[in-house]
């Protein structure tokens, strides 16, 4: 129990990244699995941030009002994951969307049945 | 004044080329540049790795905070011959992208086809250049997301999915790899390489390092398609334009193993994964179920591209075998099959786009009595299925010799017969192609096919001449990987 | 929307602040929260509120396709040449240090321009993924 308390942001982490695993495997609406793909990249974010977080810290400002602030870093390195994260994500729409065009549909198994029928077309 | 800046030019030029293409739109001036940039990147790797050879290792402080601080790039003797690696093969397939993606993108894309190739070129130079942990994620990110635009630029709308699959499986790995970096961050306060292989050396396996290690491993397994998570990679490869599945196919895998060889060897150090762990057994196994299930599920491939694509996933379990025996053979063989395979693979695929820019696909029905319609092609890939295969004589033999000696030194002779033996399923996949050009009636319009255009087989054969040369001439390909070798299992503190 | 006369009053009024306020956010950035990537942002928002009221063509007349694919190459541009501007002045690359005569306004000089670099780019990539997405089911017909 204590365990949990003080260290309750990992499981949230844990938590989220198998919510979003188990929705990019259980669904087969291919924007549904982005969504999945999505929340297990936040996982990522919380991991990082959460223990760069001094209760009471500040900015690092230089200044003599401040003496306990947090670590800059890791909020730099998730910043920089939350653009990888975010190109990620619209690039997989904007496939999904042509995917859509050249299928009529989003749903995996009905995509999966419309090239096995049509076999070796091109 | 340039030659010190080398390590950053190396990596900023390619990146820098892609913004100039988007601004110029011109596909004409688009080719030039990219084809500028990948050889400057080719000259500039050639220098790094003789400076390498010369001094030892390159350190370089991005924007002048001294490492471990700023991000650092660090040239040594495995990443040197990495650069070569993947910049040569940026060397060749530009130049061959001309008439290739002329035949098969509308124009208006001709300029996208090459700052993204120009990116993903970047992307995978700054990998294996840089020696920060977040920031081989970083380069990971751009030369993924680059790869999954070139594999959705091809012209079948299965090509579509086959770049959706690898997005997601794509990004897992990747996630993985950054969450074993974060456990790592947190437990050693560093990104840089260097200094976190220090300080782990001090935390010893404790229980957030062991979980790394598993975040790590299974992330880049993702990447570098490791059996059983090479899914993504058949289609990929057989739907992608003929330049993105040349370029794939040489670099991008191989790129993924050179990261794992830097986190096994560098950062936990072979003590911990070799000697403690079980990651050797696990490794073998893998590879062996990779050796030969690919390779016979290859067999029955109808379409030639895609029974290259299965090849090269047996390939790679001939390199992760490498690494599994984990001595100073199999760390040599895998590196020198990491090159190897690398310029084999990136000649047949470009023979076979020529094929398939001239009979219209690369179906083994299509292939029927093509010999004699376009017989340079057609040697080309026999010649390159050669080194495929490990005959005597070319690229191919000299890093199944090494891993048979690793096998034999490690005392496993079965599984050095086992090497032997999946050989002779390459020599079944490759006499398919052989029987199909040149022992089959050829098909009806066959006699109207002409050869490849000449500037994409005089590329293709400059890698088919170089499966052949460094079967002969092994000093810079073995040497190199003797020196990276060492360099793993000695240097790791 | 083009009909609702209050969205287009308030609209017409609220977009200039908008566009200010991201500058402010952009140069105010070297003192409080705010820099590149939010003002990049903001000016986007901006932009992307006034096709929302007024349609994707009048948009488009106003920040056209081809502007803003400049953008996001330019950007990366101006970023990429602060990098070169310390190699010339004897540094390494992206060396904030030698730009001015001492190091600290060397690295003011230096972010500054970085984050005029990522202003143009941010803005511009937010603009081209809206306008990509937005405009491909009027002209491909459906979908």
């Amino acid at each position: 129990m204590e365990a949990f308390a003080s260290h309750y942001s990992y499981f949230v982490t844990v938590l989220l990244m198998a919510a979003g695993l188990y929705i990019m495997i259980a669904r087969g609406n291919l924007v549904k699995k982005l969504i999945g793909l999505s929340i297990f990249q936040t996982s990522v974010y919380l991991l990082y941030i959460a223990p760069g977080k001094l209760i009471g810290g500040t900015a690092p400002i230089v200044s003599q009002a401040y003496q306990v602030y947090s670590n800059p870093l890791p909020h730099v390195l998730i910043l920089t994951a939350i653009v990888v994260g975010i190109a990620t994500l619209a690039l997989g729409l904007a496939i999904v969307v042509r995917i859509r065009e050249a299928y009529g549909s989003i749903e995996e198994d009905e995509i999966i049945a419309a090239d096995v029928g049509h076999g070796d077309r091109e | 004044m340039i030659a010190e800046h080398l390590p950053a030019l190396q990596v900023v030029v390619p990146l820098a080329a892609a913004p100039l293409i988007v601004l110029l739109r011109q596909p004409g001036v688009a080719w030039a540049l990219a084809v500028a940039a990948s050889v400057f990147a080719f000259g500039a790797s050639l220098v790094l790795a003789a400076e390498v050879a010369r001094v030892g290792v390159i350190s370089y402080a991005m924007g002048n905070w001294p490492p471990p601080w700023g991000i650092e790039y660090r040239v040594d003797a495995l990443s040197a011959f990495m650069l070569v690696l993947v910049s040569a093969i940026g060397a060749l397939v530009a130049p061959y992208a001309l008439r290739s993606v002329a035949a098969e993108l509308p124009r208006e894309q001709h300029y996208l086809f090459y700052a993204v190739f120009c990116l993903c070129l970047a992307g995978l130079l700054g990998m294996t250049i840089t020696g920060d942990a977040f920031n081989v994620f970083v380069f990971m990110e751009i030369a993924s997301l680059s790869m999954y635009v070139l594999i959705a630029l091809g012209r079948d709308r299965r090509a579509l999915l086959a770049s959706y699959q690898y997005l997601l499986l794509g990004t897992i790995g990747a996630t993985f790899y950054v969450i074993g970096v974060g456990l790592l961050y947190l437990v050693t306060g560093t990104l840089n390489i260097a200094d976190m292989a220090e300080r782990l050396a001090q935390v010893g396996g404790t229980r957030p390092v062991l979980a790394a290690l598993a975040f790590i491993t299974v992330g880049l397994s993702l990447k570098l398609a490791l059996f059983p998570l090479h899914l993504w990679l058949p289609n990929a490869y057989a739907y992608a334009p003929s330049a993105a599945t040349a370029l794939l196919a040489a670099t991008a895998t191989k790129v993924s193993v050179y990261v794992l060889l830097r986190f096994y060897f560098t950062v936990f150090g072979a003590g911990l994964v070799v000697r403690t762990l079980p990651v050797p057994e696990i490794l073998i196994g893998l590879s062996i179920a990779a050796i030969v299930t690919a390779s016979l599920v290859a067999l029955w491939q109808a379409d030639f591209k895609r029974l290259l694509a299965y090849s090269s996933v047996a390939q790679v379990g001939y390199i992760t075998l490498g690494i599994g025996l984990a001595s100073a053979d199999g760390l040599t063989a895998a590196v020198v099959h990491l090159f190897n395979h690398g310029i084999t693979k990136g000649a047949l695929f470009m023979l076979v786009g020529g094929i398939a820019l001239r009979a219209g696909g690369v179906n083994f029905a299509r292939l029927q009595g093509l010999g004699r319609a376009m017989p340079v092609t057609c040697l080309g890939v026999t010649l390159a299925g050669l080194s495929l295969i490990g005959v005597p004589g070319t690229a191919g033999f000299i890093s199944k010799w090494y891993l048979v000696l690793g096998a034999l030194e490690a005392g496993h002779w079965w599984l050095a017969g086992l090497v032997v033996l999946t050989s002779l399923i390459a020599v079944a996949y490759v006499w398919r192609f052989v029987e199909a050009a040149y022992l089959s009636a050829p098909a009806p319009g066959a006699a109207r096919i002409a050869e490849a255009p000449l500037p994409m087989l005089a590329v293709s054969w400059v890698l088919v001449a170089a499966c052949i040369w460094f079967g002969f001439d092994t000093s810079f390909t073995v040497e190199g990987a003797r020196r990276a070798a060492a360099l793993m299992l000695g240097g790791a503190p | 929307m083009r009909r609702e006369p209050v969205l287009r009053v308030v609209g017409k009024l609220l977009i200039p602040y908008m566009l200010v306020f991201a500058l402010y956010v952009q140069f105010h950035g070297d003192f409080s929260p705010g820099g590149g990537f939010q003002a990049g942002v903001i000016t986007a928002a901006a932009i992307i509120f006034y096709a929302l009221i007024f349609g994707l063509p009048a948009a488009r007349r106003v920040v056209p396709e081809a502007v803003v694919e400049a953008m996001v190459a330019l950007g990366v541009l101006i970023y990429m040449s602060v990098g070169f501007a310390g190699l010339a002045l004897g540094g390494n690359y992206l060396d904030y240090f030698v730009l001015a005569h001492d190091p600290v306004h060397g690295q003011e000089r230096g972010i500054f321009w970085v984050e005029i670099g990522v202003l143009v780019t941010v803005s511009g990539v937010m603009l081209k993924i809206f306008y990509v997405f937005a405009g491909r089911g009027r002209e491909s017909g459906g979908g």
